[in-house]
């Protein structure tokens, strides 16, 4: 054979691998909700590090943010998650039930109910609070203007309703209707219904509007460290509810995009020492008891109860509050 | 056969028709039934309790109302516009001109952050509107602005070019006959002009019947008060419930397609009694 033959053999080899390579550099997709933009952005250039320097393959971590209940229609609907990491259990087991994309024990295969980190919910104030808000109670009086998104599309908003729901039950000896009415007084004091967190959180600190915010508590957080304590206080209720955001590998997505070991190890290593660190950083309370105590001086102990205690779990709470005709619904239509 | 095809000198009806006909099924026809036959998973007790729930009730009528309103104030002043474009020079005409486009161009969820932070209680215009006690973000008024803002274009342009074409001639001999200038107005102008207005008024109301981006932002959607139709299909999809959402959405369609036929027809009816005059 001829040198230009073997020239050209070479260079044919020499694409294949180079494209071979271009197809090795694998990528997964974390699809997240409202408030985690920064945390998984952190998390993501540690977690790309951590990967190289284990395994020598140099790989891509996309991510993609929204209302939890949006996220999730939109996985049903075709977008490749290779990880879901949602407000709430409700809106994997959805995913779950709809797609049979992830398995239906999804939520036993990593520790603490698969939630790495853990949130609350508190309200956020105007500087010098002048209004007085100390707790879940003064959210009712007639002159406070209440801002929280709409519990049908947040995931965010259903913690804020049920930690409200929570404290009228406590306050009242658990009499349900007197939590009812508790619910109808504070949803009268809303005059904005946002689809998601982050949109609630604009309107209170960018547009004025309201004067309390009931938010996440990382959420409040992100905005006393963006806008400065100057001009917004975080008020902590007397109790408040366990928010578990979990996450969970999209099982059929993540075998097809042969990257299954990657987005293994991307949720294994939110339960590291570094993992936990990210999401303390980020105001999360991290599930990890070392971590939680370096960090205790900055999450203040409040009261807090879980949503097996109070409501039974996810699927009870989201049929007697949330779903079409429900409670929820019963606040508005009755008026 | 000869009955249905009409004689026409025109060659190519049959592939001519053939080509529309598969467009429009492709592009509108397949579309559409989709939702049709995705509603019909619904018993019918099932589908009329989906449809007429107070919340979905009081949201048509602030979706067609708004709709409604806002065309009707669009017909009005994009009259307006399109006359003063067409009939006087000034400078920066085309400057104006290409403004009215932008509602058109830009896409409609900027369209509605920007209305929302122009109204809200901090903004340019809502600072001095909120102390008169008049609320505009976050309520159906909200609605009623985002939904002129985007409506506007379609009437001017529809307008625009009839008024342009219209014969000098014609109001120069009415003057000589001794009209006046309300007369010419009344008599000739707008009659000319009625079946372009009237497209651009349906279009401006069917555009904003099935507008979402941009009033989102500023409707406040609280249920009962300030949450469009369109919305209502958003949170059933976000909820899972893919046939409540298509059967919401066969109820707009249908409304819209009755709504668009009566103004068609009205349409004709002007555009022939205005041939006999």
């Amino acid at each position: 054979m001829q040198f230009n033959t073997w020239l050209s053999v070479g260079l044919l080899i020499l694409v294949m691998v180079n494209s071979n390579q271009a197809l090795a550099d694998r990528a997964i997709l974390n699809v997240s909700y409202d408030p985690t933009r920064e945390l998984y952005e952190e998390y993501n250039r540690k977690f790309t590090r951590y990967w190289q320097e284990k395994t020598g393959e140099k790989i891509t971590v996309r991510q993609s943010h929204g209302g939890s209940g949006k996220q999730a229609r939109a996985v049903i609907d075709g977008v490749p998650a290779d990880v879901v990491t949602l407000a709430l259990a409700h809106d994997i087991d959805a995913i779950s039930e709809q797609s049979g994309l992830i398995l239906a024990e999804w939520q036993k295969r990593l520790s603490n109910n698969s939630s790495p980190y853990l949130s609350t919910i508190v309200l956020l104030v105007r500087k010098d609070n002048p209004k007085g808000i100390k707790d879940w109670d003064d959210l009712i009086k007639p002159d406070v203007a209440v801002v929280t998104p709409n519990p049908k599309t947040s995931g965010g908003a259903r913690w804020n309703y049920l930690a409200a729901w929570g404290f009228a039950l406590k306050k009242h000896d658990g009499d349900e209707a007197k939590a009812q009415e508790f619910l109808t007084r504070l949803y009268k004091n809303v005059s904005i219904l946002d689809s998601g967190a982050r949109g609630s959180t604009i309107n209170f600190i960018q547009r004025g509007i309201g004067d309390v915010l009931i938010s996440w508590e990382n959420e409040a957080f992100l905005a006393l460290k963006e806008y400065g304590p100057e001009k917004f206080e975080i008020i902590m209720p007397s109790i408040s509810i366990l928010a578990e955001p979990p996450v969970t590998v999209v099982d059929k997505n993540a075998d097809r995009h042969g990257v299954r070991n990657i987005a293994q190890a991307y949720l294994e290593y939110l339960y590291s020492k570094e993992g936990q660190e990210i999401a303390a950083r980020n105001f999360y309370r991290p599930s990890d008891p070392e971590i939680a105590r370096k960090y205790a001086h900055q999450f203040p102990a409040i009261d807090l109860f879980t949503i097996n205690e109070v409501f039974g779990g996810w699927p009870k709470a989201q049929s007697i509050h949330f779903k079409d005709g429900g409670l929820f619904d019963k606040i508005y239509v009755n008026q | 056969m000869s009955t249905f095809k009409q004689y026409s000198v025109l060659p190519g009806f049959n592939l001519a028709l053939g080509f529309t006909l598969l467009y429009l099924s492709l592009v509108v026809l397949i579309p559409l039934s989709a939702a049709f036959i995705h509603s019909a998973k619904l018993t019918w007790p099932e589908f009329w309790s989906t449809v007429t729930a107070p919340r979905v009730i009081a949201s048509y009528r602030l979706t067609f109302g708004a709709s409604f309103a806002a065309a009707v104030v669009n017909a009005f002043f994009g009259l307006l516009v399109a006359w003063v474009l067409v009939r006087y020079p000034f400078p920066g005409k085309r400057l104006v001109d290409a403004l009215i486009d932008l509602p058109f161009a830009l896409p409609t969820s900027v369209a509605g952050i920007t209305l929302t932070a122009i109204y809200a209680g901090n903004g340019w215009i809502g600072q001095y509107l909120e102390p008169l006690g008049i609320k505009v973000a976050f309520t159906p008024i909200g609605v009623f602005v985002a939904l002129t803002f985007i409506g506007l274009p379609f009437v001017v342009r529809t307008v625009q070019p009839v008024l342009e074409d219209i014969e000098k001639e014609l109001e120069e001999a009415a003057a000589m006959l001794g009209a006046t200038r309300w007369q010419i107005f009344r008599r000739i102008i707008f009659p000319t002009i009625l079946p372009a207005l009237t497209t651009g008024f349906a279009l401006a109301f069917a555009r904003a019947i099935g507008e979402y981006g941009s009033v989102i932002f500023i409707a406040g959607n609280i249920p009962m008060i300030s949450e469009i139709t369109p919305l209502l299909i958003i949170t059933k999809l976000e909820q899972y419930d893919y046939t409540g959402a298509t059967a919401i959405a066969v109820v707009m369609l249908v409304i819209s397609f009755i709504l668009l036929l009566i103004i068609n027809l009205l349409q004709w009816w002007v555009h022939h009694r205005g041939i006999k005059v």
